[in-house]
C-alpha cells in the first residue's frame, strides 16, 4: 500500500512540471541530412504536441533552420543532435539548411507541417 | 560634380535605366561643397563564374562579359566599380576554384575604370574559410573613404554559418569611433544584414550586432548582393538595397514553395539580370540608383 502511494505522488509532482505532462507523447522524428537534401523532406507533426528532432549528418557539416519556431542547429557529422520545440501553430513551415556546404545548398530545405 | 554634365540630366536625355529610389542618404550636413563632389560608382553582383546549367542561363560564359562592356559603355565612367561576392560559383574542388577566381579576375581586369573593388560571397569563400579569395583579392573587409563617403566592406560569408563574427564587429565598432556622426556611410556586403528570409538563408545571423552598431549614425546606406534581386528595406534609419544578379534571378522571397533560379526566358534574353549604377549628389543632396540591363532592349 506504501509502495502505491509512493508511486501515486511521484507521479503527481512530476505531473506538475512544465512539459512532463507531454512527454509521453513526445513525436520523435529522425531527420538525416546530406548533400544536398533532408530525408525526410516533409515533416507532419501535431500542434500543442512536443516535437524532438534527432538530427544527424550523413556526410559533412550542415545546418537546420526552422525560423519560424526559432530552432536551430549544426549538424555535425555522424553525431545526433536532438532539438525538441512545441508547434504552437499551423501550416507548412520552410526549415533550410544555414550552414553553407557546396553547390546544392541553395537547395537544401524542407517542410514542417504543423497539423490540428 | 568633376565633369560638366549634371549626371541625371544626362539620364533624363538618354532614358538610360531609370531614378528607381531616392535612399535615406537625403540630407548630408556638412558635406555640401568642393570637398564632398559629386560622383558616382557601379555595383556588379553575383556573377557566378563558372555555373554551368544551359536552362537557366545558356550564356554563362558570355553574360559577366557583356556587363563589363556595358559599364564601359557607359558614357560618364563611374569613379570605381565594386562587385558584391558570389564572384565565383561554388565548387568543392579547391584547384577549380582558384581557376574560376583567377578567370574572373581577368575579365574583370577588362573594365576601363581601373579602380574595382571587390568583396566574397559564400560561394567564394564559405568552403575555405575565404583562403583562396584571399590569394586573389585580398582582404575581405575593409575601409576606404571617397569623397566624403565613408566605405565599410563586411565580410558575412567566410564563415559558413553566415556569420560576421566578433572580431569583425569589434573591428567595426574601433573603425566607427573614429567616424563623425555626420559622416555619410556605404556598407558593402554580400548578405543581407537583416532577417529579409531566414527561411530561404537570407539573413546574416549576428547582422543585429552590425546594425545595432550602425544605427547611431544618421545616414547610413547598405548595398549587397545574394538574392539575385532587387529589394529596398528600411531598419531604422538605414537604407538595404539588393541589387540584381549576373547569372540567374531569384524569385521574390517566399513567393513559391522552394527557392530556385529562375528559367531563362528565350523571349526575353537577360531578364531579371543587371547592375546598379549609384549617383551620389552630394550637393542637393541625394542618393539615386539607376538599374541598368546587361543588354539594351
Amino acid at each position: 500500500m506504501r509502495l502505491v502511494l509512493c508511486r501515486l505522488l511521484v507521479v503527481s509532482l512530476l505531473a506538475a512540471v512544465p512539459g512532463f505532462a507531454h512527454a509521453e507523447q513526445t513525436q520523435v522524428i529522425h531527420i538525416k541530412a546530406h548533400m544536398f537534401a533532408y530525408s525526410p523532406a516533409e515533416i507532419v507533426v501535431k500542434k500543442g504536441v512536443p516535437v524532438t528532432l534527432e538530427l544527424m549528418s550523413i556526410d559533412r557539416v550542415h545546418g537546420f533552420n526552422l525560423p519560424d519556431f526559432h530552432v536551430r542547429a549544426t549538424i555535425e557529422p555522424w553525431v545526433s543532435t536532438s532539438i525538441t520545440f512545441v508547434p504552437d501553430k499551423v501550416g507548412r513551415f520552410i526549415f533550410a539548411c544555414d550552414h553553407f556546404c557546396g553547390d546544392g545548398h541553395d537547395g537544401m530545405s524542407g517542410v514542417l507541417v504543423v497539423v490540428e | 560634380m568633376d565633369n560638366g554634365i549634371d549626371r541625371r540630366d544626362f539620364l533624363k536625355l538618354t532614358g538610360l535605366g531609370g531614378v528607381v529610389f531616392a535612399s535615406a542618404l537625403a540630407g548630408w550636413p556638412g558635406l555640401a561643397g568642393a570637398a564632398a563632389g559629386e560622383f558616382h560608382f557601379v555595383q556588379l553582383s553575383d556573377t557566378h563564374w563558372g555555373f554551368g546549367n544551359p536552362k537557366i542561363n545558356p550564356d554563362s560564359a558570355g553574360t559577366l562579359k557583356k556587363a563589363v562592356a556595358a559599364v564601359n559603355a557607359l558614357d560618364q565612367q563611374p569613379d570605381f566599380v565594386v562587385f558584391t561576392g558570389d564572384l565565383t560559383h561554388t565548387t568543392d574542388d579547391p584547384k577549380v576554384r582558384r581557376t574560376r577566381l583567377d578567370e574572373f579576375r581577368d575579365i574583370a581586369s577588362g573594365l576601363k575604370v581601373k579602380t574595382v573593388r571587390f568583396l566574397p560571397g559564400e560561394h567564394d569563400a564559405a568552403l575555405d574559410a575565404g583562403e583562396a579569395y584571399q590569394q586573389f583579392f585580398g582582404e575581405t573587409h575593409y575601409t576606404f573613404d571617397h569623397k566624403g563617403v565613408h566605405f565599410i566592406a563586411l565580410d558575412n560569408v567566410s564563415d559558413p554559418q553566415a556569420t560576421v563574427g566578433e572580431a569583425q564587429i569589434a573591428w567595426l565598432k574601433a573603425d566607427l569611433k573614429q567616424i563623425e556622426p555626420e559622416t555619410p556611410i556605404v556598407v558593402l556586403t554580400h548578405r543581407p544584414l537583416f532577417d529579409l528570409y531566414p527561411q530561404w538563408d537570407w539573413a546574416t545571423r549576428d547582422g543585429a550586432a552590425v546594425i545595432d552598431a550602425l544605427q547611431p549614425f544618421p545616414h547610413v546606406t547598405v548595398f549587397y548582393g545574394h538574392i539575385h534581386q532587387e529589394h529596398h528595406e528600411m531598419t531604422g534609419n538605414i537604407a538595404h538595397h539588393a541589387a540584381k544578379g549576373l547569372m540567374f534571378p531569384l524569385p521574390a522571397p517566399g513567393s513559391v514553395p522552394k527557392k530556385a533560379p529562375i528559367a531563362w526566358d528565350p523571349a526575353a534574353p537577360y531578364k531579371g539580370l543587371g547592375f546598379r549604377d549609384i549617383d551620389a549628389d552630394v550637393g542637393k543632396p541625394s542618393f539615386k540608383l539607376d538599374e541598368l540591363p546587361v543588354v539594351k532592349a
